[in-house]
Parts: C-alpha cells; structure tokens; sequence
C-alpha cells in the first residue's frame, strides 16, 4: 500500500511535468511566433498543438551521430545527467493542496508532491548543481571547439548565478520561519513553505489576502527570478547554447535523443524552475476558495490555481526571451558578480535584522 | 569596451528601459499575422502576375496560335520551342492559314519576362497567376501544346492533373494579363467584351484607353498598392 502510493505519486508527479513540458516547447513557439507576426506551429492537430510529440517521435528515429573524437564515455553520459536531475527536480514540487483521505481505515493526508523531503530547497539547489555537469562535460567531451566553449560559459555561469539564487532562497526561508509553522517538515521543505503562505498578515475584512513571500521579501523575489533565467540558459543568458556565436554550444554535436534529452532537460527545468518560483514566493497552490470548497474539489481547484502561476511566470520567461537581446559575457558576468550577489547579501542582512527582531523582539528590551 | 566608457544610466532607466521593450513585443502579440498558411490559403496575386503561360482558344474553340514562331524568335533565354503546319482547309485548327502543330515551353529556363506575350499578334499566349510548376524531373519542365492549351471552356490543364497535390480549382481561378494587341482590343471594342481574356475564363471588358487613341499615362491611374 505504501510501496502503491509512493509510484503513484512519482508517476503523478512526472506525468504532470512531462505534460507541461509538451505544452510549454509548443507554447513558447506559439508565443513567440505571435510576438513576431507570425503563426508559429499550425499543422500537426488543432493549432499545432502536437507538434512536440512530432518533433519527439522524430528525434526517436533519428541517427545518433557520434563524432569520431568524442570521449565516448562521457559523451554518453552527459545527456542522461542533465536529463535525470531534470527530472528529480519535479519530485519536490507540491502540485496540489493536501487532500485528507481514509485508506483501509485509517486516515491520512495524501501530500501531492511525490518526495515531501525536510531538505527539500537543499535538494534542489544539489540537483540543478548536478545539471551544471551536464554542460560542461558533454561541452568538454564533444572533442570540438565550439561545444568546449559552451561547456566552460556553462560553468562560469552557474558558478556566479547560484549564488545568487541561494542566498535569495536563504532569505525566504528564514522569513518563513517567523509564520506559523503548519506541519512538522520544517521550513526548509517546498510544502510546508508553501502550507505556511496560506495564512494572512492581517485579521477581520482583509484576512483574504494571503500571506505570499513576494511581497516581504520582493527584492528576495527579483532576484530570484533573474537568476533562474541563468540557471535554465534561458534567453537572454543562453550564452551557454548561444546560436549566433557558438553554434548550438554545448550540445552542437548531439543528435537524434541524446539531444533530444538535452532539451527536454532544458524545458522541465524551465518548468521546474517556475514552479518553485511560485511555491517560494507566489504561495503555491494557493488561491481564493479553497478553505470553503474543502476536499477534493480544493485540491483539483488548487492544482488549477498552480497551473495558473506556473503559465504566468512560463509566459514570462517566453516573453523576456521574445524581447530582449542576449547579453554580452562580460555584462552577465558583471550583472551576477556586482550586482546580484551584492544586492542578495545586503537584502539578506536586512531580513535577517527583520526576522531576530520578530522572534526574539528589540536587542535593547 | 570598459565599463567607464559606457553610458552611465540610473537604475530606474534602466529597469524603465527593460519594460518598455516588453511592451513592444506585448503590443505586436495583437498585431495581424503577416504569414498566410500557404496550401490552404493564397495570397491574391497581382493583376499583371507573371505566371505560367497558357496558349488560348477563341470563343467558337479555334487556337489563336498561327504558328508564326515570333515568340521563339523574341525569347531571351531561347526557352519555347514552335513549329507552324498548314492548316487543313476542311477541318481548321485556327482561323488562319497555319496554326501551331508543335508549341513547347522549356519552363525550366524561362525567365518569366513576358516577351513572348508582347511578341504574339494574336495574343495567343498570355501568362496565368498559376505559379505552382514543381516537377521530380527535367522532362516534366517542358510544357507541350498538351498541357499549355487551355480548354474549350478556357481552363487551363494541369501538368500532373492526377496528383493529388493538384488543385484544380485554382486552374478555374487563374487569370493572367494581356495587351490589347489583337484587332479585338482596338478603342472600338471598349466596353465590349469581344475578347478572351488571358486564360478564357470569364470575360472581362478592354482595359480602359487601348488601341488608336492616345492612351493615358498608366501609371497616374492605378496608383500604388
């Protein structure tokens, strides 16, 4: 029973991110093709909406070209190393609201995310730092100048974008310690940082507006969100992959579904990426209703509620990608190294400051 | 460049900056499409569109051709191919004293140019919109009096009429250009339809101001589109 309910969480968890994941490769053209007046993907089904299991049946049947002075090992290796923490990543994100059930008698809560870890944040700052290994190595064993390029922008980029984004993270986490704590997880685990959004900042008539870390922690949320452009190689920080000067980058000599691997790496951290956006600073699931529809309408609303923010920041990362030119090297290297970190340790002193004085009240009482 | 040399902006330039080049590409999102999905919808061609040429009929079914080969004789790029033949006093193929027995278009090297159409005094071949002439092989790209003579009713054939790609509609569609150089097209006929127009398929009148008078300068007319 337990061994029943674990899969189906796993496989609830990787059916809704490899879903997303089809949708999101044919929306991104679709909106891109919109900003640029054109129609974007309109022959396979209804508006081209097939076209990503198109494309994915097409590499399936593809050659899977091997350059004669590859490191073959690892040249093999890299796609599913970026390919599998991609997928990792997925299991930590709680997609729906707890559902309260009785199972042969005893009742429990059914979590809906497939791994409720304590160390949930900790877990995703390791694996995206595994996907970085992905770049480099397939960059480095590709035997040819331009993925070796790619390779080494990949690992400098990540080295001064993580920071960033965990010392934002950091500081979510430790506001989130000053709101009530809901389950024992601890304030480090996705769901209970999300459990712990639901609750207001004020009483009476404007108890409704939820308790969201964007707004008290929104330089936190800025941050963040300019990181997570880097660390999925998102335009306009794909200098990783970037076209015009370095071919495809990292994955120019991967064909068929190792490449294929790649991006589907690429777009589930996208998605990844934006839902943990949303569960860190946007409240999750969170939404109006839920309290009074109860049950299983509430989780099914609240998963909507999820799929809805997930879109919104998705439409974000396609509309920045849509607008803005890819930054030169040493402007992304300037913007992470003096400005980000800097803005990130400052922004985390002060809540730091903010959080001591709500826990242990004013140093001078 | 060094970082001193570059303009030094404040931060809410820049951040200004960033949103007001989001709100470009969010504008253009509800902008018309300029694609046109091409197999199933077309573009409108333009009037004097220099397609696929068509050889024509009179009304009453006779060939206009003759024969004359003025045509291959015009032909920069030596693409059309004709041979004249007496006609048979008893059973005619055009209404004069020869007509074309052997008439092919090696479309693979025309130019497109129209020569050939200002060239004919009988206006016998004209050029169509139809611009879809795709073929798998070097053989194919020569257009015979089989495939380039349009029908009794004025419909032009098709190269491949069984593909399934052919659309043959768009054959009932097509319509090219002509000058009015056959007798039919003097000032006199004006509004009149006494002439085919190119490809037979429904009479349009003389264009305005042809034959002996002195015609307007066309282009104060029509205007740009």
């Amino acid at each position: 029973m337990e061994l029943l309910l674990v899969i189906a969480r796993v496989l609830l968890s990787f059916t809704i991110g490899l879903g997303v994941v089809v949708l999101l490769v044919w929306g991104e053209r679709k909106v891109v093709a919109d900003m640029q007046s054109r129609l974007g993907p309109m022959r396979t089904g209804p508006y081209g909406i097939l076209q990503t299991v198109a494309d994915g049946l097409k590499l399936l049947f593809k050659e899977q070209v091997t350059p004669s002075r590859v490191e073959r090992f690892v040249f093999e290796l890299a796609p599913f190393l970026s390919a599998v923490p991609a997928l990792l990543l997925v299991l930590v994100i709680p997609f729906a609201r707890p559902l309260e059930v009785t199972i042969g008698g005893e009742a429990r809560t059914l979590q809906f995310a497939a791994l409720d870890l304590n160390i949930g944040l900790l877990f995703i700052l390791a694996m995206s730092s595994i996907a970085v290994y992905a770049v480099v190595l397939a960059g480095w064993s590709s035997g040819s100048k331009y993925p070796l390029i790619g390779g080494v922008r990949g690992s400098a980029q990540a080295i001064s974008y993580e920071a960033a984004m965990g010392l934002a993270m950091v500081a979510v986490v430790m506001w989130s310690t000053t709101l009530p704590a809901v389950s024992d997880l601890g304030a480090l685990s996705l769901s209970e940082i999300v459990l712990r959004q639901q609750t207001s900042f004020f009483g009476g008539a404007l108890s409704w507006i939820p308790a969201w870390n964007v707004v008290p922690q929104f330089p936190a949320f800025v941050i963040f969100m300019v990181a997570i452009f880097a660390e999925t190689n998102r335009a306009p920080f794909d200098m990783v992959e970037a076209e015009q000067e370095i071919v495809a980058g990292f994955h120019t000599e991967y064909s068929g579904m190792r490449f294929a691997m790649f991006f589907l790496a690429e777009y589930m951290n996208m998605f990844t990426m934006s839902a943990l956006a949303v569960s860190l600073f946007l409240g999750g699931w969170g939404g109006p209703f839920l309290d009074q529809v109860g049950g299983l309408t509430a989780t099914l609303l609240s998963f909507v509620y999820l799929l809805i923010k997930v879109a919104a920041v998705l439409f974000l990362f396609v509309w920045v990608r849509a607008s803005f030119p890819r930054f030169r090297y040493d402007q992304l290297m300037n913007l992470g190294w003096k400005r980000l970190i800097p803005t990130a340790l400052v922004w985390l002193i002060l809540s730091t400051i903010v959080v001591s004085y709500r826990q242990f009240g004013a140093p001078w009482s | 460049m060094s970082e001193a040399q570059q303009p030094q902006e404040d931060l809410f330039t820049i951040i200004g900056n960033l949103f007001r080049g989001m709100r470009v590409t969010w504008r253009q999102m509800f902008l018309p499409r300029v694609t046109t999905e091409y197999p199933k919808t077309m573009r409108e061609k333009p009037q004097r569109f220099h397609g696929r040429h068509v050889l024509n009929r009179y009304p009453d079914g006779m060939e206009k051709c003759i024969g004359c080969q003025l045509c291959a004789g015009v032909c920069p790029a030596q693409c059309i191919y004709v041979r004249g033949k007496d006609n048979d006093p008893a059973n005619p193929m055009s209404p004069g004293e020869r007509y074309g027995y052997v008439y092919e278009i090696n479309l693979l090297r025309c130019i497109f140019c129209g020569l050939c159409v200002e060239a004919c005094p009988t206006e016998a071949i004209t050029m169509t919109s139809l611009f879809e002439m795709s073929v798998t092989n070097r053989e194919d790209a020569i257009y015979t009096k089989k495939e380039l003579l349009v029908e009794p009713d004025g419909t032009p054939n098709h190269m491949f009429p069984d593909d399934e790609l052919a659309d043959l509609d768009e054959l009932r569609a097509a319509d090219g250009w002509m000058r009015a150089t056959a007798p039919q097209g003097r000032a006199a006929f004006q509004g009149v339809p006494g002439w085919t127009p190119s490809a037979g398929v429904g009479l349009r009148p003389p264009e305005a101001g042809q034959g002996n008078t002195v015609a307007p300068d066309p282009e104060d007319e029509e205007g740009d589109e």
